[in-house]
């Protein structure tokens, strides 16, 4: 049914694209529309983006029908390995020589930051997905060619922060990641904490990519919080709750991921993840469209995808899309299209990009199940809460974007 | 409630025991690095490659062969020694003649080879292992929790370690690798083969490393990139022992866990750095390290 | 010598075209890493300290001519000269430490020195962590000439390029760089000369210590960018990669090693860990079959004995 309906929108699409090419057919630059994925294709964030990122960009290709003004739509992408000078290197052939006209993905803070700036500088669409440092829409944001769709900081701390709350876990303790990313996010969650009435009884730093946490957690026991905050990531966060297990804790706090994706549970297990709460902008078990796009997907990479996969989609779809309403692949006139046009697909309900770039979602409080309630693979989370993307999200008034800054 | 320096005793004797835990694994590492050493005269950049080969390999028998821990600890040892008496006998010993630095840069060449090698075939995320049933839950001491398993660690290096150094200093083989190692001709004149006896010392060595990457498989994550972290901290243990003697490097390793982990109480933002800072102090003070001869 | 005289001219022509022909952005990595790589063959090729730490120089003088440029809003050239005495400084403490070892152990201290002021970039507020210094400004050049087309930039690099290039150059075939060759040689002969051997070797440990940190000042405003990549050990590693693969104690063979490594790097990026696998391969090589290097292989078959 939703394949139907799909089908006929792209013909749909197709046909007034036909009519549009004929009487626009000059204003696409060099003949093709290139899309970049810049990516981890190997590295620790591989199965968070890498090669199902690139599938998923394909498949919005497919499903917008694969031309625009009867000239080809071509993915291409590249693996920049985690290292900002390398995107940043690779990026600039991609502008400069190989007629690239928008990258998405870009995930890894670094990297998301250096193409963000480079895409500013070259008057190009960049589309941040998997990186959440809420500097790209803040210190460093590029409203006129900037997008950042999935989730930041901000948006994560301010979900999981009121909602832990909410439930009762009202006393809390970070372990934090002892850099710029940690710190941002360990305040961050803290000042809502506080806001909701809990309160903050203390923090531990950790340095990154620290062997062995099971000293670090033993602080975080003898506070007494109930609630245990990780303000780390990937690794980090996989390696605190697996020593929370080992040492017992888990028995009678609670775990807190600030920042966490399917695919880190999945590495974990259900039996040591169980009753953690974290948060994401999209889960593949929500609803029958969400369930039939993950299916196409797992078709194709034998996993089911995690949320940052389901917004490449997403973000190629939408570009498309405004390139054709626009009928040019022009950047400006195609990035006023993107602002104009709500999302409305199986990953977004009625999203908005604001001015500032920031994309504008709901997002979802997942408590992990345990083995029992786990019915087939992949089936991880409860629903605990949707928190509407407003609230999610910094408003624009407390925005540090330069041109939107209000003081 | 009683307290020292201002922390709790509880929390004060928590991060000894785990010290000693970590101490455990330095001390491992920095004992095959200084077998291979005193024989062989190189250092073994490829140790942490091996040591997170030996984990790999105790991941990979469990995934594929369904082979338990217990074999494990015994089988993936010795396929890292068999890898190691490959890397002697085609590589390493073309180098006795040269500089040392030559053998510093083939074991680094073959420490990117090696974890390139794991990340393509199995990505850096990294496998969760766990530790077999026995040592399931806690003893409580008191002031902690510690879990069996980590008891168990903490027991076995330092069996293995004993067992390594009463071999070495006090058995007949420990006299003849000393000896070949001061004087090769003169023992090889006595009839042992001193050869071979370089190719099993590298073995045993590089098998220390995988027995440590064994253990080391339930508390940390397996991953290719386990072992490129410790390494550097294990060369900074190792200048601070220096690598003149068997008991100097494992008393090392176990003091530098054990302050390491008391770091994380005082100070959490410097535990990283602990190690390189004594690594200073030490320089400053006994150039030679704290057990070290002057060669 | 007029031979090589020769050779430098067609090499100074070639690198004045260069930029015309090829991609800027690419020639400028190539330069700064031979840049780099001299610096550090100053060490292993005429000194004969194996230093496994350059990158703290290199990554370190990225990041404070990157926060100069950006923060202070300083032009290039004061930058650049500011994060290369930084670098200095930093070389004299570390070489301070490290030359009370030899060997080996030289080796594992600079090794653990670096390891050390990576945590400090990682956790020290300037450098913005795992983020990295973004978008540093070129800036123009004392203030008069803008830097921000790729071929302007590219003769400031070519000009630092060229200036560490000819001090090295100065340093080999000075009396100094002549007794650094014999502690080289035979450290204990040249001790029982009279020479303070520690004294030189620390003397040279600051002078590529500063080199380095140039190269590293210059190539954070060419490409704009100063992260934890540029600090870490694997860089480290790199660097003596570049420097064997092109010739230990040549004089060009560093400059080639670095432009092979980079070219490598730049087209097989979409290999992945393929890259890690392939450099391990080439270390390996190198050490066992092939240790004089491109440069110093050619130099060998064609009985020139320019670097000696």
């Amino acid at each position: 049914m939703k394949r139907k309906l799909i089908a006929a929108a792209v013909a749909a699409c197709l046909a007034t694209g036909l009519s549009v090419a004929q009487a626009q057919q000059g204003k696409l630059s060099d003949d093709v529309v290139r899309i970049g994925v810049l990516t981890d294709m190997s590295g620790v964030y591989a199965e968070y983006g890498g090669p199902g990122a690139v599938m998923a960009a394909k498949m919005a290709v497919e499903d917008f029908g694969g031309k625009m003004f009867g000239k080809e739509i071509q993915v291409v992408s590249a693996d920049h390995q985690n290292k900002p000078d390398i995107a940043k290197n690779v990026t600039l052939q991609w502008f400069d020589r190989d007629k690239v006209d928008m990258t998405v993905e870009n995930l890894n803070s670094g990297v998301a930051l250096a193409v963000t700036a480079l895409g500013k500088e070259k008057n190009k669409i960049t589309i941040v997905n998997g990186a959440a440092s809420a500097r790209l829409t803040n210190e460093d944001c590029a409203p006129a060619t900037g997008i950042h769709y999935l989730m930041d900081t901000i948006a994560l701390g301010n979900v999981v922060g009121k909602a832990i709350v909410k439930d009762g876990g009202d006393s809390w303790f970070f372990l934090t990641a002892d850099y710029a990313f940690g710190h941002s996010l360990e305040k961050d969650t803290g000042e809502v904490v506080k806001a909701a009435g809990g309160k903050v009884l203390g923090a531990v730093r950790h340095p990154l990519s620290t062997g062995d946490f099971s000293s670090f957690l033993l602080q975080a026991q003898t506070s007494g919080a109930k609630i245990i905050g990780l303000a780390n990531a990937g690794g980090d966060t996989v390696n605190s709750i697996k020593s929370a297990a080992e040492f017992g804790i888990t028995q009678k706090q609670n775990l807190a991921a600030l920042l966490m994706l399917i695919t880190d549970v999945n590495a974990v297990g259900l039996k040591t993840a169980q009753g953690l709460y974290l948060t994401e902008g999209w889960y593949w078990d929500m609803n029958p469209e969400t369930r039939a796009w993950a299916k196409r997907y797992e078709d194709r990479m034998k996993k089911k995808p995690n949320s940052n996969h389901a917004s490449v989609y997403s973000a190629t779809l939408h570009y498309l899309n405004a390139v054709k309403a626009a009928g040019t692949d022009d950047t400006a006139a195609v990035m006023k299209k993107m602002h104009e046009m709500p999302i409305n697909d199986m990953f977004a309900k009625n999203g908005k990009i604001r001015e500032d770039g920031r994309m504008v979602h709901d997002m979802y409080l997942f408590q992990v199940k345990s083995p029992a309630e786990s019915k087939a693979p992949w089936d991880y989370y409860k629903l605990k809460g949707t928190v509407k993307g407003d609230d999610a999200f910094q408003s624009l008034a407390n925005s540090r974007c330069p041109q939107f800054k209000k003081s | 409630m009683t307290e020292i320096f201002g922390v709790p005793i509880q929390a004060f004797m928590g991060q000894l025991t785990i010290g000693l835990v970590n101490g455990a694994f330095y001390a491992m590492l920095s004992l095959g690095l200084a077998v291979i050493f005193g024989m062989l005269n190189i250092v073994n950049f490829a140790h942490g490659a091996l040591y997170m080969m030996g984990a790999m390999f105790s991941w990979m028998l469990l995934k594929y062969a369904d082979v338990n821990y217990w074999f494990a600890l015994v089988l993936a040892p010795v396929g890292v020694g068999i890898v190691g008496v490959i890397i002697e006998k085609t590589m390493l010993r073309w180098l006795y003649q040269l500089d040392h630095l030559y053998g510093l840069l083939l074991t680094f060449g073959l420490a990117l080879i090696l974890e390139g090698a794991f990340r393509e075939a199995y990505g850096s995320s990294g496998a969760p292992y766990d530790a077999p049933d026995v040592f399931k839950g806690v003893f409580n001491l008191g002031f902690m929790f510690l879990p069996k398993y980590r008891a168990w660690v903490v027991f076995a290096s330092a069996v293995v370690c004993i067992a390594t150094w009463y071999m070495i200093e006090k058995t007949k083989l420990g006299a003849y690798l000393r000896a070949g190692t001061e004087n090769p001709k003169l023992v090889q004149a006595f009839g042992i083969n001193v050869p071979l006896m370089v190719t099993l010392t590298y073995a045993f060595g590089v098998g220390l490393a995988g027995l440590a990457g064994v253990l080391a498989a339930p508390v940390y994550q397996v991953s290719a990139l386990m072992g490129s972290n410790i390494i550097i901290v294990v060369f900074a243990v190792v200048v601070i022992g220096g690598m003149g003697s068997i008991m100097g490097s494992i008393l090392t390793g176990l003091a530098l866990g054990i302050i390491e982990g008391l770091t994380k109480v005082f100070y959490p933002e410097a535990s990283s750095t602990v190690v390189y800072i004594i690594m200073v102090i030490v320089l400053l003070i006994r150039p030679t390290g704290l057990f070290g001869r002057e060669k | 010598m007029n031979k090589t005289a020769t050779l430098y001219l067609v090499l100074l022509i070639a690198a004045v075209i260069a930029p015309f022909v090829g991609y800027p952005v690419f020639l400028m990595t190539c330069l700064c890493f031979g840049l780099f790589a001299c610096a550090f063959n100053l060490l292993i090729g005429f000194t004969g300290l194996l230093s496994f730490g350059h990158a703290m120089f290199f990554g370190l003088a990225a990041y404070v001519c990157g926060h100069a440029a950006k923060e202070w809003g300083w032009t290039p050239e004061v930058a650049v000269i500011f994060a290369t005495a930084c670098t200095a400084v930093l070389g004299y403490v570390v070489g301070w430490l490290a030359v009370r070892r030899q060997g080996i152990y030289f080796a594992m201290v600079t090794l653990a020195l670096s390891q050390m002021v990576y945590f400090f970039c990682v956790q020290a507020p300037f450098t913005y962590a795992e983020d990295g210094i973004q978008s540093i400004p070129r800036g123009k050049f004392l203030g008069l000439i803008d830097l921000t087309s790729d071929t302007a930039m590219y003769f400031f690099v070519l000009a630092f390029f060229i200036f560490g290039f000819w001090l090295i150059q100065r340093i080999i075939y000075s009396p100094f760089g002549q007794v650094l060759k014999s502690i080289r040689e035979n450290e204990p002969r040249a001790l029982s000369l009279g020479y303070d051997v520690d004294k030189y070797k620390l003397m040279a440990f600051v002078l590529s210590a500063a080199i380095a940190g140039l190269a590293g000042a210059v190539k954070s405003l060419a490409l704009g960018i100063a992260t934890l990549t540029d600090v870490g050990w694997q860089m480290s590693g790199e660097v003596v990669l570049m420097t064997l693969l092109g010739g230990m104690g040549t004089i060009l063979g560093p400059v080639v090693g670095a432009s092979a490594i980079i070219t490598m790097q730049n087209y097989l990026s979409g290999l992945g860990s393929w890259v890690t696998i392939i450099m391990g391969v080439t270390f390996v090589i190198c050490v066992l079959l092939f240790r004089r290097g491109i440069v110093g292989e050619i130099e060998y078959r064609f009985g020139k004995k320019t670097s000696k």
